[in-house]
């Protein structure tokens, strides 16, 4: 009788859990493949739209002012965490990799803002494939 | 590409209120306004960092 009774009180004080559909794995994968494609698949257009247009434009500037790709295999930790920001870009880093873009030596003081900006937009994608998880759980709107 | 030092800051700071914006607040209202308000901030931020530099300067 006890036992039941507190069986009960727990049930009643511990939240649902989430429903953990296709979607919800589907979603933030995706997500971080193409930045903004989570939200396309849900139908969320117009966040789509502007998470996509905002992270491959950061990512593309990034390029453009000669900032650095890193390598997986950087050795250093501050190479390795910067591998980390780099890889949320998901296809684009692996684009990148393949024309082998964002290797060339550093020429001028914003090439910097260049790198930046390259670990900022994959920074940025993880938190949009996050937010597209929510989504498919129901968590957010 | 060269930019200023100034508008890649404010271009940075576009991006990331956009998607702190959209990510981090759920109605269309919240999103618009937390987007402007990241976005101010982080220019702010740029102005304040510039001011101490320049005071560590001289």
């Amino acid at each position: 009788m006890a036992n039941s009774s507190t069986t009960k009180n727990e049930a009643v004080a511990k939240p649902a859990d989430p429903p953990m559909t296709t979607m919800a794995y589907l979603a933030p994968v995706v997500g971080w493949l193409v930045p903004g494609a989570g939200h396309f698949i849900q139908k969320r257009w117009i966040r789509g739209l502007l998470l996509m247009a905002s992270i491959i434009t950061m990512f593309a500037m990034g390029l453009a002012l000669q900032g650095h790709v890193y390598q997986p295999n950087g050795g250093d930790i501050l190479d390795m965490l910067g591998f980390v920001g780099d890889v949320g870009s998901g296809s684009l880093y692996i684009l990148a990799q393949i024309m082998n873009w964002g290797q060339s030596a550093i020429q001028h003081a914003t090439a910097d803002y260049g790198t930046k900006y390259l670990i900022v937009a994959g920074l940025l994608n993880f938190i949009s494939a996050a937010d597209a998880h929510h989504i498919a759980i129901g968590k957010k709107p | 590409m060269t930019i200023t030092h100034f508008s890649a800051a404010v271009l940075f700071a576009v991006f990331a209120s956009v998607v702190f914006g959209i990510t981090q607040r759920s109605t269309t209202h919240e999103q618009v306004r937390y987007g402007l308000y990241c976005f101010a901030m982080f220019v702010g931020g740029v102005f304040v960092a510039g001011w101490v530099m320049w005071i560590l300067r001289h």
